[in-house]
Formats: C-alpha cells, structure tokens, sequence
C-alpha cells in the first residue's frame, strides 16, 4: 500500500537541476536549470514550453526514468529519488513515442501492463474492456497495433496509462503528431480524467491552445526553469487589457512615435506593416489610435482588438513567441543559449 | 462503463518469477505470431552441417583427429549446435533496442517490473529458442545420418550446454545494448566477440590439428566450454567430470553476465 500522504500536493519539484553530457570534448548540455512548481491533488498540471525547454526532462526524473543532479521531487508524497520504487507503484506513465508492443492487440497490452501491476487476472480483463470502451477501441481490441492508426494507438498509450488506476498520470506530449479530429477527442478524454478517475495529470505540451483548455494551472518553462506559474486565466489576466494591432498601408517609421503621444496606448512594438501595443479598454483606445494616424497621414488598412492570449504571455515571459520556437530543433535551441 | 473501484489496486509485491513469465510470454507470442526468424536462423546451421559435413567428410582421416570420435557430422553436429545458440544470443539486445526505439522501455521501468524479470524475460525467451533450434539441428543431423551414442541423455546435456551458452551471451547483448542503444554498435560488438570466439574453439576442428596457443587460448572459451560438454555427452562412454565442469563453468558465466547486464539498467537510467 502507498502511505498516507496529507500533503494536498500530488507533485512537488524543487530546483530541479539536470546536465546531460553532449559527447567528448563538447560542453555539457543544461536541461534543467533549477526548476520548480507544485501541483494540487486531482487537478491537470501543464507544463507548457517549446521542445528543449526542459519539459521531457522534468517528467523523467518525476516518473523516477531519470536522476536530478540536485534538487528534490516528490510524487504522491513519495521521494522520487529515495524511493523510486513505491513511486513506480502509483504513477502512470504515457511517452511521446508510443509505449505499446506493435505484434499485441490492445487487449493483450492491457493486460500486461495490469497484471505487472499486480492485478489479478480478473480484474485486468475487466478494466481492460472498460477501457477499451471508454477510448472507443472495442473494434479494433483484438487486432495488432501494428494496423492502428495515429490516433487509435495514442488511444491505446493513454489506456496503458491508466490501466491500474493511477494517483498521479504523466502525459508527455499526448497530441502530438495527431491529426485536429484525433486531437480534439484527446481533449475531450483528458479533460474528464482527472475528476473521473480521481488523480493528478501531470501534462506536458507545446500547444497553447491545449494548456488553455485543458490545464487547471499551468507553468511556462523556458531555457531549463518556470518562468511563470498560475492558471491560465490568472496568467493573462497579468497582462492587463487588450491587444492592438494595426495594420499600415505600408512600413512607416513614423507610426511609432505618433502612437506613443496617445495617452491610452502603451507597450508599443513596430514589426513590418503592425504596429502591436496594450491597452486597459480596447472599445475606448482605438478611435484616439485611428485619429492620430490618420492625422499624421498614415494609411491604415486594418485594425483588431484581442483579449490576451497565452501566446501574449509566452510572448512577454520569454521574449520569443511559441508557434516560432516550437519548430526550432532541441539542440539548436540549447547551442543558442 | 463500469463503476470504478476505490481501492487501489496493483501495489500487491510481485515476484521477479511471475513479472518475468508475463514478460516472456508477451515475447513468445511475438515469435509465435512471426517465427520467421526462428527458421531464418536454422537456414545457416543447416547449412554448416550439410555442407561442412559433406565437404570435410575426410578430416577425421588426417592423423591427429580425436580416435574414436566417429565420423565428421557426428562431430560437428555440437559446433553447430553451439554457433547456432552463439550468433542467436549475440542478437537478443536487438528486442531491448526496439523497446527503447518506441518508448514501450520507458513505460515498463516507470511500472513496477522489476529490472531482473526485465533481464531475465528476454534471456529465458532466447533460451526456449535455443532449445527448440538445438533439437531442429540434431534431427537433421540424425536424418543426414549422424549417430549419437550418448543418446537421449547426451541430447539434453547438448541441449542444456547451448541453453547456458544462449543464456550468457544474451545477457552480454542485453547489457551492449542498455549501454550503447545503437543497432550499430551492438552488430558491431557481437560479430567482434562470436566469431573470433567459434574459431578460438572446436566447434568445427579438432584442436589437436590447430597450433597449440590456441588450445590454451580456448581453455578459457565458454563456446569452447560448451562445445566440449556436448562432444563429451555424446560419446558412448561420457567422462561425467568433464561434462559437469563445463556446464558448472558456463553456468558461473550465466550468473555473472545477468547479473552486470541487470545494473546496465542503473546507467541507462543515469544517462537518461
């Protein structure tokens, strides 16, 4: 049996420090850089940052795949480098590669990863048909994975991961490589786990779009640690008001300087044709921003307001927007550093 | 849907026997499902022994050769048993590559498996290979007229001999391929270690026509080890001391070679 834990924490990490040797005569390589955070029992915890930023890393040493350097981690209570082996016993655990044997049908995978987790013969068949069920597999139970496709087989990863009813659920990456139907009927099941199945997902990811809708609270990792903390909606909530964006006819150095003599715009950048910048109330700041350049003689071809996004954040936390680093290779973002 | 249980399950300690029957099942209905390579690695064997068999019919004419050994394919038919059970076992880390390849090694070192049902799993899978290979082997020896005077008995000790021989050098594979993670590298390794070790033995000539370094060289050779047990069993008369130094020997090799290619997971773990 797993201690009683009083702590409501289910993950706790504190300055987690992680160097991987590159190979012979190359510096080594920081992945982690004294990251911490902490996730409440039964909530979806998101660790959101482009691939490289030290998300992968931070969900191996907590599943125990892994040692810190220094720093400590518990998981449902339990040291993760004192006792690796009663942390084994109440995690699951879902890769970004998939964790099934291809020559198995799901049945079979299922079965094995319960009865490895001691559950009798029974019961495994029993939960093994519940999850096939749930995840909409029962068609496909008996056939090999090796014919799934992307989406069944992630279905079937996420099951593994389930299978013996774990406290604590790492999903590393879940969606990725899956297509927008596949990906949304993700959503739909992770979105319910974590009250259905009473436990803690851990959820690493480099959507926004996907840490804004399915974590509870969520920590942007950047270079090796957190560099913000909060629930989605506290987090742009700190950026205060809404976005304008100005499109000008053509690039005019002179936009810049006319629109920081408008008293309700701050936070201005000039990229190209947009002109970005903050305002606490859109509806009143963009006549004002439209007179003065028109006044000035500058051509306008469109204007939008926007509620903060977690891009904003992302944006503002780590001075480079997500949906352009996510593409950059791992190693290349380390090298860079 | 069914109700969900409360009670946590699966935190009942499990033997490292019951995780590895659950581990080796899992890879014998893989090789049940796909036994192509079960019968790819008889094409070879077969080979050897019909062909060596026919082509060297006559070195146990030269002077030198062993008296009293009975004819070539008699001879050899334990080589061959013995390189079959070598070349198969140097591949058995290819399993642990293809699980590290998708992330199905991660899952399992993050469930409760334990490492040395892990370990043990693929060794015991290679060894029901060997068995039902040395037995395919025998047979054809037989049908191609070889005749075994130790019989039935001498069959199991050959059997047994290629068994710890499999069950060593999967172990040593295993722990290349923990350490490396390359398919490259573990090639590279088992054909640096197999083949100097099959021609550093008697597996297909007798060591009295060989220079004597390499007498002494195979002394300390486990193929060598194994191939001398097997010879010996299937002699009509069996000098019982030599077969069971052997198989003590090869059985000290399996011990110690499972046992440093289970903390091989320690570094895979720490270079993770």
């Amino acid at each position: 049996m797993v201690a009683v834990w009083r702590s409501a924490m289910a993950l706790e990490a504190v300055d987690l420090v992680k160097t991987y040797s590159a190979g012979r005569n190359k510096p080594p390589v920081t992945a982690l850089q004294g990251l911490s955070f902490r996730a409440a029992k039964g909530t979806v915890f998101g660790l959101l940052g482009p691939n490289g930023a030290g998300k992968s890393t931070t969900v191996k040493i907590l599943s125990t795949l892994s040692v810190a350097d220094s720093g400590s981690a518990r998981v449902a209570g339990i040291d993760v480098a004192a006792k690796p082996d009663r942390v084994r016993q109440a995690i699951g655990f879902v890769a970004q590669k998939p964790g099934t044997d291809p020559m198995g049908t799901a049945t079979e995978n299922l079965l094995l990863a319960g009865r490895i987790h001691g559950m009798s013969r029974r019961d495994a068949k029993a939960r093994a048909g519940e999850l096939i069920d749930r995840f909409g597999l029962a068609d496909a139970a008996n056939r090999p994975v090796s014919t799934y496709s992307g989406g069944m087989a992630r279905k079937l990863d996420v099951a593994l991961g389930l299978m013996h009813r774990p406290q604590v659920l790492f999903l590393d990456e879940p969606t990725t490589g899956l297509d927008p139907q596949a990906r949304s009927e993700m959503w739909h099941e992770i979105a319910g786990m974590a009250t259905d199945e009473q436990m803690t997902v851990l959820l690493t990811t480099h959507y926004l779009d996907e840490a804004d809708h399915l974590a509870d609270r969520l920590a942007i990792v950047d270079h090796g640690t957190v560099v913000a903390e909060g629930t989605p909606e506290e987090l742009k909530s700190e950026l205060r008001g809404d976005a304008v964006q100005v499109e000008l006819a053509e690039a005019d150095g002179r936009a810049r300087a006319v629109l920081q003599r408008v008293p309700e715009l701050r936070e201005i950048t000039m990229d190209g044709c947009t002109v970005r910048g903050r305002t606490d109330d859109g509806a009143r700041a963009l006549p004002p921003v439209l007179g003065a350049l028109e006044d000035a003689g500058i051509g306008v071809t469109s204007a939008t307001l926007a509620r903060p996004s977690l891009d904003d954040v992302y944006l503002r936390h780590t001075g480079h927007s997500l949906e352009t680093a996510g593409d950059e290779d791992p190693k290349g973002l380390e090298a860079a550093k | 849907m069914t109700t969900t249980q409360m009670e946590p399950v699966g935190t009942r300690p499990l033997t490292v026997i019951t995780h590895s029957a659950f581990l080796t099942g899992r890879l014998l209905r893989t090789l049940w499902r796909m036994p192509t390579f079960l019968v790819i690695g008889l094409v070879q064997p077969v080979i050897w022994l019909l062909l060596f068999g026919q082509l060297f019919r006559s070195v146990v004419n030269l002077p030198g050769f062993t008296p009293g050994s009975g004819g070539f394919l008699q001879f050899l038919t334990p080589g061959v048993v013995m390189m079959t059970a070598l070349f198969a076992s140097a591949w058995a880390g290819t399993t642990y590559l293809q699980d590290i390849d998708r992330d199905v090694m991660d899952r399992l070192l993050t469930s409760p498996a334990s490492r040395g049902a892990m370990m043990c799993a693929t060794m015991a899978y290679q060894a029901i290979q060997t068995v039902v290979q040395s037995l395919v082997i025998v047979g054809i020896a037989l049908i191609a007229g070889a005749r075994f005077p130790g019989g039935v008995a001498g069959v199991g000790i050959t059997v047994l001999a290629a068994v710890l021989l499999a069950l060593a050098f999967s172990a040593l594979s295993n722990g290349v391929a923990l350490l490396t993670r390359q398919q490259a590298t573990l090639i590279a390794i088992s054909q640096f270690t197999t083949l100097p070790l099959m021609f550093l033995s008697s597996a297909v000539m007798d060591l009295h026509l060989a220079p004597s370094w390499v007498g002494d060289v195979a002394g300390y050779n486990p193929v060598e080890w194994a191939v001398v047990a097997a010879r010996q069993a299937m002699l009509a008369h069996t000098d019982r001391g030599t077969v069971g130094t052997r198989l003590g020997l090869l059985t000290a090799v399996v011990l110690v070679m499972g046992l440093l290619a289970t903390r091989a997971f320690r570094a895979y773990r720490k270079s993770t």
